[in-house]
């Protein structure tokens, strides 16, 4: 595999660059694996990426029942920001934060991460009074969070409508100045190129039928559509489709999986300089580098595996955005589409290992796990290497659900 | 938009209503009793069905009853409604039955009390 640099880009262009070579192979199935990772969005070809680079690991397969990144990984409006309320959750985005900022040296691959800043709006009292709560909890945890006023916010993001006469006038914002967005598809593309290199096999067109444990109860191998693979390590990170997966182990999950929608408009000029995010009126967008609007919009109130939302939480965004950005009104949607997002009540991830030694889950990550990709990828590696969860992963475990140990994010009015 | 037949008024559309999840869940006759293994299974763990699901549903903005629906969480079709105590009617060719399966936890060793 070629590595990417400033060199090899110049000799690849007198070839127009068609001589390069593929990124990674497309490998049969073995017989046998160390550990096998079901799910090849980020988290999971992160996880293999980790496992093989930090923890030796060398037989290790990723299995992904459509192509990779096909999921949420690339179907997400990319944000990225690590100002959450508690101790726990600045622990595991933090972590991300930190690794994102070095990530495409990492991977010796592009991701784009732009750290552009993330402004979330605050439009009532209790929005007011949440987001200062929020801005002195990161602080306390070091993590960088400012209260804006609603001129400091139109400063930082000109096209904003700071009028009192809208519905839901803008009574100021919490800044994350090192949060922004990437690409999404780069880090899926990164990780598998990465892993591929340090001889994981990636296995597309493969899904998994049913997960099987031996007399003692461990796990002992898969049986997918593309044979029986044996292995003593699973570890399951399949977003929207984790029920089903983990129903295929005989578990059952605390999950609900819901459609969650994103939109893109006609590429115009650079206008837009920052992430914005309101979640009192459902709003989410910034720009991409292509020029289009990436817009995120809300859930759909039921369980649903469709991959498509209801047409109306769409235009209700749009509304939204319209108020917000008025100059935004007469412009064009060009794409709108759904994934399945697996929520918990308390809104917090779950990464831990399961009542089947030998598997472990990573999943939950609902509307905002995104941002967590190369965070949640590196813990969980740790945690399946050593068959003892890492210290920021910890507090993510199913236990939580029993011991009333919640990580209440959703009281804390998270998305994206 | 979903379109909603609430068995008290007629078809609606989905924005008059709440939906209120999974149906059928059995309250404890005597939570006192329940250990946390049980509370948590309760409160949290959730079939999360692909295929025909058992949910309740709400007419908020009309007569304000509750019901229960069969829907199709892959294909979103709404297949019945019906009545609140109702037992679940099924429909050829899906599972019949209970979610099968154990709770994903607590895990060997770290079992709490
Ligand atoms: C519209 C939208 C907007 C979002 N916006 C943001 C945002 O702005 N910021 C943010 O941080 N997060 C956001 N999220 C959430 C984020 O996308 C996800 O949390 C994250 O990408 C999950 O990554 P993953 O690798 O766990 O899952 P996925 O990328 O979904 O990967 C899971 C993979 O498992 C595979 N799989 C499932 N079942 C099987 C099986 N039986 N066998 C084999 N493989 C299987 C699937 O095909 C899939 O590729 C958004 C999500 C959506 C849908
Ligand atoms: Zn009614």
């Amino acid at each position: 595999m070629t590595k990417f640099s400033a060199f090899n880009v110049a000799r690849n262009a007198f070839s127009a660059s068609k001589s390069w070579p593929k990124q990674w192979r497309n490998p049969e199935p073995r017989a046998s694996y160390d550990a096998v990772i079901i799910g090849g969005g980020g988290h999971g070809l992160g996880t293999a990426y980790y496992l093989a680079k930090e923890h030796g690991l060398t037989k290790i397969a990723v299995v992904e029942k459509g192509w990779i990144g096909g999921g949420n990984t690339g179907r997400n409006t990319t944000i990225i920001r690590s100002n959450y309320l508690y101790d726990e959750s600045a622990g595991i985005y933090e972590h991300s934060v930190k690794l994102w900022e070095k990530l495409s040296q990492e991977l010796n691959y592009n991701v784009m991460y732009s750290p552009r800043g993330v402004l979330m709006l605050a439009h009532n009292v209790h929005d007011v009074q949440s987001s200062m709560r929020h801005v002195y909890a990161d602080r306390l945890n070091g993590v960088d969070n400012e209260w804006l006023s609603p001129e400091e916010c139109k400063a930082f993001c000109p096209p904003l409508n700071i009028s009192n006469n809208i519905r839901y006038p803008v009574m100021g914002g919490a800044l994350q100045r090192r949060g922004g967005v990437a690409r999404h598809d780069a880090v899926a593309w990164g990780y598998a190129r990465g892993a591929d290199r340090l001889g994981v096999d990636i296995i597309q067109n493969c899904e998994v039928l049913r997960i099987d444990r031996d007399a003692a109860g461990t796990v002992s191998g898969i049986e997918t559509t593309r044979g029986y693979i044996k292995t003593a390590k699973v570890g399951v990170v399949a977003a929207g489709h984790t029920s089903v997966v983990m129903e295929r182990a005989g578990l059952r999950m605390p999950l609900e999986s819901f459609p969650l929608q994103a939109l893109v408009s006609e590429p115009i000029k650079p206008i837009f300089p920052c992430v914005v995010m309101s979640n009192t009126v459902h709003a989410y967008i910034s720009q991409s580098d292509k020029g289009e609007l990436v817009i995120g919009a809300g859930t759909d109130q039921y369980i649903s595996y469709s991959q498509q939302g209801g047409l109306h939480i769409a235009a209700h965004t749009l509304e939204a955005i319209c108020e917000l950005f008025p100059q935004f009104r007469r412009m064009r949607m060009l794409r709108n589409w759904g994934g399945i997002v697996d929520t918990t009540y308390d809104r917090s991830p779950i990464l831990s290992k399961t009542s089947i030694p030998g598997l472990y889950v990573n999943c939950g990550w609902g509307t905002g796990g995104f941002k967590a990709t190369p965070g949640s990828a590196h813990v969980f590696a740790a945690s399946m290497a050593n068959d003892e969860m890492h210290p920021i992963a910890a507090p993510f475990s199913l236990n939580r659900f029993q011991s009333g140990r919640l990580i209440d994010e959703a009281a804390a009015a998270v998305a994206h | 938009m979903l379109l909603i037949k609430c068995p008290h008024c007629g078809e609606r559309p989905e924005i008059e209503f709440h939906c209120g999840g999974e149906a059928h869940i059995a309250r404890p006759l005597d939570p006192s009793q329940l250990d946390d293994v049980q509370w948590a299974e309760l409160l949290f763990y959730r079939a999360n069905t692909k295929g025909v699901m058992a949910e309740r549903w709400n007419h908020l903005h009309g007569c304000q009853r509750w019901f229960n629906a069969l829907r199709n969480t892959v294909s979103d079709k709404i297949l019945r409604t019906y009545m609140m105590g109702e037992p679940r009617p099924y429909i050829g060719g899906e599972a019949q039955g209970a979610a099968t399966g154990t709770l994903s936890y607590p895990a060997p060793g770290e079992r709490s009390k």
